[in-house]
């Protein structure tokens, strides 16, 4: 018996720290666990000897509280594990042990929910989608009714608001951003720093602000024709340039600088450079970065709420008249107060997560093993000399 | 293969490391093409400037008559002249407080389990299903949680009113109802946070040295103690600022406050019941289509006000974040 647990395998020194999914063997594969059947013991015996005692005297008090019951098993549990390791094993193992049972705790108390959000998405939503398949993905809105059946009624006008409305968005965005992040990583000044700044500070700036903005600047001058696809599509570019900047910059920082400057010392000037050897070489990258903003950006709903103004027929014309968009729709179908309502609104909600689970499986099939990673602000950003 | 003889021409002219000189010409593309990249990197300063300053404008009317009382007065009613935006600002801090104070430590203990305890062929699974969470749009959380949640917490904050309601802030400001409340909100948007700040910082903490923690392990410490006193050293500010990022999101945060939160706004400490305090974003997305032109004055005063928050939140995040990276490199 050793003092210290040290039969942990450590961590693979030849995994690739940036990427952390390296699942490949090491040539030397360090030991392996080896299952511990006395600490198993320990652990059993602990969790079913607290829990008997516990369940003996909340009925022998006459108590009966499940919640109560769970809390002060968990408690007892982990005392009584603590006091067991800590005499067979001493402190050091004892904190490892409970530090470890906290953690797995913690990090399943907080995967549960988030899993099972997906797991109601798919169920209730599916029962809807499913219970006249075809048509949900084509039908409009206008037989939404507290009596007709929701089988009657369908997202095709919202599919094609938000389809339309990323669309413009990214074509707006797309060479800007790319071109942003070209010009980020190839200088260090202080306007690039401020730029750089700048738009990490509004990758996370609230969604109802773009709303806003472009509802004073386009929707209200406008009068009645100013809710339309193309007021959505601007709210959504606002939100949608610092995030394609941002994982553009990421992507682009990592084309080895070796191959620009051999393309330098050919005597091709920047835009040459630029545009036949980096952007090519990252394009699979820029392809990532911008399937994930628009990942990112098909789900909001606050920038589009004052601007595309919902529409439960089909409007195929971004530019006259209001459109219809997914996130929108699950928002406006949630205010009703009818159970039907809420059962499409599940519908429509598992039609946003399909959108973004298949832009997400995209991203992940064509680029980055960690695509997410291009989302979050401030990382590596200066180009390897 | 011939013999290198000490006479041979070496490369000696060159002594020191330093760059010849090369003189560029810059072809009228090339000066175009510099242009194009200038303008685009000012297009978002652009974008920036003009959202402040429109918001500026509109917003002048009602800070014309509001003047200090903006940031003093505890009453919002803009039609009534009451201009005090600390209830909606108040409100949106303290959703976002209650979130980050639910979601920073099990975002740590999901990242130190994918991390460091799970096993390693689950660690791509993991890593992928944590990224994807965070794709989530958060008005599927919003719903989510309308429809399960916001009832099931009512009896834990029932629970907590009960027996720490002695803490100003476990109080409900409305008695015996505990649904629609800022702590309802807070809990949901945690669920938004949660992968956020667990990608940044599982992220930050591979970047921690290997060789350390394994060295730490070598020399007989637990797995623990490796955790606590060199991964977590080194990943400290990285980790503060995911922190700060998910409190900035938990800030601008609309979807979820619109649905859960009741249609208040009290400057109140309680935060387990409806009736309470409000939020900004909120309070722009119900009154500001249909609001008098005072209102939408004031609404966009305290749109300003949150967008500077979240900015400010947004700028300390990515500083600690940078200093981080320049420590450990």
């Amino acid at each position: 018996m050793t003092l210290f647990d040290t039969r942990v395998a450590p961590p693979d020194p030849f995994a690739d720290p940036a990427s952390g999914t390296a699942t490949g063997a090491s040539p030397d594969q360090p030991n392996r666990r080896q299952p511990d059947r006395a600490a198993a013991v320990e652990f059993v015996a602990s969790a079913l000897g607290s829990l008997a005692g516990i369940w003996l005297v909340f009925t022998l008090a006459g108590i009966s509280a499940p919640f109560g019951l769970g809390v002060a098993w968990l408690l007892t549990f982990a005392t009584v594990y603590g006091v067991v390791c800590w005499r067979l094993h001493g402190i050091l193992v004892m904190k490892d042990r409970l530090a470890t049972l906290a953690v797995w705790a913690g990090a399943l108390s907080a995967l549960i929910p988030l899993i099972l959000v997906i797991v109601f998405v798919i169920v209730k939503g599916g029962a809807v989608v499913f219970a006249r398949f075809p048509h949900f993905f084509y039908g409009d809105m206008s037989g939404l009714g507290a009596n007709s059946p929701v089988t009657a009624v369908g997202a095709g006008p919202a599919i094609v608001g938000t389809v339309e409305q990323v669309a413009i968005a990214t074509l707006l965005t797309v060479p800007i951003g790319i071109l942003t992040a070209t010009y980020l990583v190839d200088n260090d000044n202080w306007f690039s720093r401020t730029v750089a700044s700048v738009v990490d500070a509004m990758t996370g700036s609230p969604a109802i602000i773009a709303g806003l903005f472009v509802y004073l600047v386009w929707v209200v001058p406008l009068k009645t024709s100013g809710k339309s696809g193309m007021a959505a599509a601007l709210a959504l570019a606002v939100m949608m340039l610092p995030i394609v900047t941002r994982a553009a910059q990421e992507v682009i920082a990592v084309v080895p600088g070796g191959l620009r400057e051999a393309s330098f010392a050919l005597g091709a000037p920047q835009w040459r450079t630029i545009s036949r050897v980096v952007l090519p070489t990252a394009r699979v990258g820029l392809a990532t970065a911008v399937i994930l903003g628009v990942a990112r950006v098909a789900g909001e709903t606050a920038p589009v709420l004052f601007n595309a103004g919902g529409n439960a027929y089909y409007n195929w014309d971004p530019f006259h008249g209001q459109q219809d968009n997914l996130p929108l729709r699950v928002y406006e179908l949630i205010q009703q107060p009818s159970a039907n309502a809420i059962r499409v609104a599940w519908g429509i909600s598992f039609v946003l997560v399909l959108v973004v689970l298949v832009l997400f499986i995209l991203a992940r099939l064509i680029g980055a093993s960690n695509p997410a990673r291009l989302l979050v602000p401030w990382r590596t950003a200066r180009r390897r000399q | 293969m011939t013999v290198l003889t000490p006479q041979a021409p070496v490369l000696s002219a060159v002594g020191e490391d330093t760059p010849i000189e090369v003189s560029q010409s810059h072809t009228p593309a090339d000066r175009a093409f510099r242009f194009a990249l200038v303008a685009a990197s000012a297009t978002v300063l652009f974008l920036l400037a003009a959202i402040t300053l429109f918001l500026i404008v509109k917003g002048l009317p009602a800070a014309r008559a509001a003047k200090q009382n903006f940031f003093l007065s505890v009453v919002w009613n803009p039609d009534g002249h009451h201009f005090g935006v600390l209830p909606l600002l108040g409100g949106s801090v303290a959703i976002a407080l209650v979130a980050i104070v639910i979601a920073a430590p099990l975002s740590m203990a999901c990242a130190l389990m994918i991390n460091e305890l799970a096993p390693k062929r689950m660690r791509g699974i993991l890593t992928g299903t944590v990224d994807l969470l965070a794709t989530i749009p958060s008005i599927v959380y919003g719903f989510w949680g309308l429809e399960i949640v916001s009832t099931s917490q009512a009896g834990v904050a029932q629970w907590l009113a009960h027996y720490f309601g002695f803490v100003p802030f476990f109080q409900t400001p409305s008695p015996g109802e505990f649904v629609k409340s800022v702590f309802a909100t807070g809990l949901i948007c945690s669920l938004t946070i949660v992968p956020i700040i667990t990608s940044v910082s599982r992220e930050v903490m591979a970047q921690a040295p290997r060789d350390a923690c394994e060295a730490a392990l070598g020399l007989g410490g637990t797995r623990w103690g490796m955790i606590t006193d060199v991964l977590l050293p080194f990943s400290r500010n990285g980790i503060v600022g995911a922190i700060l990022l998910g409190f900035g999101r938990g800030l601008g945060e609309t979807m979820i406050v619109v649905l859960v939160l009741s249609s208040a706004n009290h400057l109140t400490p309680g935060i387990l019941g409806p009736n309470g305090l409000g939020s900004i974003a909120k309070e722009i997305t119900e009154y500001f289509v249909t609001g008098s032109n005072i209102e939408k004055s004031a609404l966009i005063l305290a749109g300003l006000a949150l967008f500077a928050t979240t900015l400010a939140v947004n700028a300390v995040a990515r500083a600690i974040v940078l200093r981080s990276e320049g420590v450990t490199r």
